[in-house]
């Protein structure tokens, strides 16, 4: 038998996979909203600053 | 002095700015969320952007309805032991900033467990647990941040909302497809006659025409549907030649696979739904914050305060509400149904039901009607009616509000296709018995050829595309349209029918004029300083207006509900009110709203209040003129007639009085005169013309909340563009005619392939894409161009 056959399988079945991919990823929603993730992403630089009582009290929870 | 602008909302901070760690603040509120924010190390908040805040609400009593159980039952979307998840609309959020606030809840609030912003719908997903917190309180602590959410009865059934998602699947079905088939039809395409290639060709074959058919089945069925409705209704429209040329190239590969006679058109036929698919997701995409189809619902309250026969107050849903039940409307708050009043001195805004811009009165035993806001202090009322069958929401029974405007309206792809698809059927059976005679093995190839190439792709991706840029470029010059069909409706009208208030009047800012003797200095300072503690709706406008002036404490002040002030310092006793009351000898009935002034019992003259125009109104009036007949539609009195006639050019016609219900028949019979009406409006009371219009623009000072029913949202700073925007649509026809010439061209040379019956598949794969991808470019760059002349 050919080699062919492995060939597209492989490429057939990746395809598929990165088709079902896709398909999970609209289901989460993840299409629903395009612009806040990346602002989000971007809050990650803020400056952190030694934590006060305040802010200790609040993280417990 | 020189005047700062607060560090929290940016506004002007006046002449007594509140200082607080070296920031000057507008009022005690910007100051305090400052305060939360900096005791909470947040004030990243700021560096994020300038000034990004809202002044924070008086919120008192407001949101006690939100500790029902029922009422938190519908909000939430999850409620699950102690975990319950709300999604709420917040109409302030507009930049980083707000991201960034929002989704640090939890240090505000330790029973916040997360909080998640989608910025395109302006909506928070807030996770807390129930234990150690509650619904109330994060609306509050969010109102108290200036986040206030907007909260109304069209919450009150939509806890989940189903998301349509299937454009997308679709999408992804045909982009999987059409990226597979052609690469699997690459040997096809070289014709190499390679003996391994040979071999597996049938394989390669099966693979795409597998590949094929949930593209044709899944992706491709609304065009089926839609060409079968089409049918159906005996419209021919531009799905029936796409839904025809789908077919013919599915079944013609299918057969030529089948016995071998060929490749088949697999790769242009997913191509041209991908392509298809593209143009309508494109146009799809629209601004998900704002809401065009608002009824009563987005207006009213979700909960109101009931007294039962005990005098206990308890909040109850609107639609609770029976015939009897005695009510307590506070001030501010939007009376829901029709009744009596009972208690307390009623001042009515129904500036949202009848136009009229100022407030009303009502004596105790007076109707009132749903729709009217109270603006002077609590009242009690008695139900007459329930919700549904209150005046207001039966306007919203009108047959206007179920009609489709889509329906009736044969857009210019459809006009075009019926032509298209008559004569390419005719061309492909000349062609075909032409071939019977000359060469019948040729004829059944000849006769697909035809309508595969004929296939208005290019056709039918032109107006989407168009559309779908211009809508884009509208909505970031303020100007929001629902969809596509609305800016070719717009290119069409010939009528221009304004309402008056709230439309080419602002509601902000009006103006008095004084008439009578000059006050004195003194007498300034005391009208000033009386109007200053008097919370009635002219005082407060005419205190706007006048110059500023000392602050000084009266000697005496008394205000009479109903008449007038009357104010004390030193030697000048003023009273300022109706004419009555500052005892004005002569009262002739106006129709202008006035507002007399008398010092030490002598009467001294009256301020006028005036509309304040819009600006640009007459400019705009005027560029209309050449165009459009022109109408104002007015719920006022005739008392700003002259004004108007002065102001608009002379052949506006200039009606007044006019009901909701009126608007809506004198534009239903200017439509059955053959008029294409654009209907300019604003409030509840424009929501049936609006409706009944061809085009129905609101005018909003904020898009984001108050919008009656309507196909399109401009802001009201916008306003003197109008005539822009109109001539853009007309301009955004012609880019879609002269791409429509663009893909005739093609498909000339295409036909000619086809006609002398020589059309290869490589043919097929270049051309369709080709004439596709051109039209777009084409028509994205003529809108930008377009875009670039409104700005």
């Amino acid at each position: 038998m050919s080699v062919i056959y492995i060939l597209l399988t492989v490429s057939v079945v990746i395809g598929v996979a990165f088709f079902v991919i896709f398909i999970m990823a609209v289901k989460s929603g993840q299409y629903d909203d395009d612009y806040t993730p990346s602002v989000r992403m971007l809050f990650e630089d803020e400056l952190v600053k030694e934590p006060t009582n305040t802010s200790k009290q609040t993280k417990t929870d | 002095m020189e005047n700062k602008t607060c560090f929290h909302c940016g506004d002007d901070c006046g002449s007594h700015p509140i200082t607080f760690q070296d920031k000057s603040f507008c009022c005690n509120g910007c100051k305090t969320v400052f305060e939360i924010f900096n005791e909470n190390d947040l004030t990243c908040y700021y560096d994020l952007q300038n000034s990004p805040g809202a002044i924070p609400k008086e919120i008192e009593g407001k949101y006690d309805f939100l500790s029902q159980e029922n009422i938190i039952e519908k909000l939430t979307e999850f409620r699950d032991g102690s975990v319950e998840i709300a999604t709420l609309y917040i109409p302030h959020i507009h930049c980083s900033s707000c991201i960034w606030i929002l989704e640090n809840l939890n240090k505000l609030n330790p029973g916040i467990s997360d909080s998640q912003v989608n910025f395109g719908k302006k909506t928070v997903r807030v996770t807390y647990n129930s234990d150690t917190t509650n619904l109330k309180a994060v609306v509050l602590l969010l109102s108290a941040i200036g986040y206030e959410p907007y909260i109304s009865l069209d919450d009150f059934n939509s806890g989940k909302k189903h998301i349509n998602r299937s454009l997308i699947y679709k999408l992804g079905v045909a982009a999987f497809g059409f990226g597979n088939i052609m690469f699997l039809s690459f040997p096809e395409y070289f014709e190499v006659n390679e003996f391994w290639l040979e071999q597996y060709k049938p394989l390669f074959r099966w693979l795409m025409f597998a590949m094929s058919l949930p593209i044709v089945f899944y992706s491709a069925q609304d065009y089926f549907i839609s060409a079968y409705k089409g049918l159906k209704a005996k419209i021919l429209n531009i799905d029936v030649p796409i839904a025809l040329g789908v077919s013919v190239l599915f079944i013609r590969s299918t057969v030529e696979i089948t016995f071998d006679m060929g490749s088949g058109f697999f790769d242009s036929l997913a191509g041209l739904i991908f392509f298809l698919l593209t143009g309508k997701f494109f146009q799809q995409k629209t601004y998900e914050f704002l809401s065009f189809e608002r009824d009563y619902k987005s207006y009213f309250p979700i909960a109101i305060t009931k007294i039962d026969k005990d005098g206990n107050e308890n909040s109850i849903q609107v639609y609770d509400i029976e015939k009897g039940d005695r009510i307590l409307i506070r001030n501010e708050e939007l009376i829901p149904i029709d009744g009596i009043l009972i208690n307390g001195k009623a001042k009515l805004d129904y500036s949202f039901v009848t136009g009229e811009s100022q407030t009303v009165s009502k004596q105790s035993g007076d109707k009132l009607f749903a729709g009217g806001k109270q603006t002077n202090g609590v009242i009690e009322m008695e139900a007459l009616k329930s919700v549904e069958q209150s005046y207001l929401t039966q306007l919203w029974s009108n047959d206007v509000f179920n009609k489709n405007k889509e329906d009736g309206f044969t857009n210019i792809t459809n006009t075009i296709s019926k032509h298209f698809t008559i004569a390419i059927l005719t061309i492909a059976f000349i062609a075909t018995s032409f071939w019977l005679f000359v060469d019948s093995s040729k004829a059944m190839n000849v006769f697909t050829a035809v309508l595969i190439i004929a296939c208005p792709c290019a056709i039918a991706l032109s107006a989407p595309f168009t559309f779908g840029n211009l809508l884009r470029i509208f909505g970031k010059q303020k100007f929001y349209v629902k969809n596509a069909s609305v800016i070719e409706q717009l290119a069409q009208i010939n009528t221009v029918i304004f309402d008056k208030t709230g439309t080419i009047t602002s509601n902000k800012d009006s103006s008095a004029e004084y008439d009578g003797e000059l006050l004195s200095d003194s007498e300034n300072i005391v009208l000033k300083n009386s109007l200053r503690g008097s919370n009635h709706p002219l005082s407060r406008t005419l205190y706007t207006i006048l110059e500023e002036n000392n602050i000084v404490t009266l000697d005496t002040f008394e205000e009479h509900i109903g008449k007038g002030i009357e104010a004390k310092h030193n030697a000048v006793n003023m009273k300022i009110g109706s004419a009555s009351f500052v005892g004005n000898p002569n009262t002739s009935a106006l129709l202008n709203t006035t507002v007399h002034v008398s010092s030490n019992n002598i009467y001294k003259g009256k301020f006028t209040f005036y509309n304040s125009y819009r600006k640009g109104v007459s400019k705009l009036f005027n560029q209309l003129k050449k165009h459009f007949d022109l109408v104002i539609l007015s719920g006022d009195n005739e008392g700003e007639l002259e004004n108007l006639k002065k102001l608009l050019p002379a052949k506006t016609k200039l009606i007044f009085n006019q009901k909701p219900e009126d608007k809506l028949e004198f534009i239903k019979y200017h439509q059955s005169e053959g008029a294409k009406v654009l209907m300019i409006g604003d409030g509840l009371n424009d929501a049936g013309a609006l409706a009944q219009s061809d085009v129905g623009i609101a005018i909003s000072e904020d898009v984001n909340v108050f919008s009656p029913a309507c196909d399109a949202i401009l802001d009201a700073s916008k306003f003197k563009q109008l005539y822009s925007y109109i001539q853009a649509s007309k301009s955004a026809i012609k880019i879609i005619k002269w791409s429509f010439v663009l893909s005739f061209f093609y498909n000339i040379i295409g036909l000619y392939f086809a006609i002398t019956g020589q059309l290869e598949p490589v043919v097929a794969a270049i051309l369709m894409p080709l004439s596709s991808i051109s039209i777009v470019i084409f028509t994205t760059i003529a809108t930008n161009f377009l875009g670039k002349k409104l700005e």
